[in-house]
């Protein structure tokens, strides 16, 4: 990501407080923008420090498919970004279940691990978090 | 309660900024506090002063700014979304500021609750 996203200082001491964060991705990567403007909420939310899940659902699945190929429709390849997550210390990736077998997809065709979740597992993580934002 | 608000979508194409406004009102109304309302991806686009709706309809962007300068509702317009859709200094709306995503971050970390308006 090399777009600005400054302005990350804070207005007031806050430090220490680490709130569960759920990110749940879900669209498709390519052909809107919510994808890519996600990731970059992570990675912010990294800075801070805050204890961050991600969560694909729906066709936010295809998000972490291999092999995107996207010069033909003009659009930067941001699955790179995926693989990059571990370095700041994002290690929480979850897929539901549902969501991956009506696409025909499995865990063999995505690019980080991740857990597999089914939608009652899903819906006991999101029971558990702070914050959830949906993209 | 404290809660933080973000908006997702542009005005007049998606009803997420309508909602998200009558939210606030509401929410103000029974006493309780919004820290801050985010604007982010098409959402940006609520900031613009240059949106001129038709007499008869609502007009979203002035209403926000309204709504900011009697209840001290802090609009934060995300930076990198707005300068990718041409919202900068020069267009912004009274009672918009524009700022970082970390804004987002910071009150997802201090309300009770942060509430998405958007598909």
């Amino acid at each position: 990501m090399s777009e600005s996203t400054g302005g990350i200082e804070m207005e007031e001491d806050m430090s220490g407080t680490v709130k569960k964060f759920a990110f749940i991705n879900r669209k498709a990567p390519y052909g809107t923008i919510y994808a890519l403007e996600s990731l970059e909420v992570v990675l912010i939310s990294a800075a801070f420090d805050q204890d961050v899940s991600l969560v694909f659902a729906d066709d936010g699945v295809y998000q972490l498919k291999k092999g995107q190929a996207t010069k033909a429709v003009g659009m930067k390849n941001f699955s790179p970004t995926y693989r990059a997550l571990e370095g700041y210390d994002i290690e929480k990736l979850y897929v539901e279940k549902e969501s991956m077998e009506a696409r025909g997809l499995t865990a063999d065709d995505l690019i980080v691990d991740v857990e597999v979740l089914d939608a009652a597992e899903m819906a006991a993580l999101l029971e558990e978090q702070d914050v959830v934002l949906s993209f | 309660m404290k809660f933080g608000i973000l908006i997702n979508e542009g005005p007049y194409n998606h009803q997420a900024s309508d909602s998200a406004y009558q939210f606030c009102k509401a929410a103000i109304e029974k006493g309780h506090e919004i820290d801050r309302v985010f604007f982010y991806h098409d959402g940006v686009n609520n900031a613009t002063k240059l949106t001129e709706p038709p007499q008869d309809d609502r007009n979203i962007v002035q209403r926000w700014g309204k709504l900011a300068e009697e209840h001290n509702v802090d609009l934060v317009v995300c930076v990198a979304a707005a300068l990718r859709r041409g919202i900068v200094e020069e267009n912004l709306a009274p009672g918009f500021r524009i700022s970082g995503l970390g804004q987002l971050v910071e009150s997802g970390i201090r309300s009770d609750r942060l509430v998405t308006f958007g598909d």
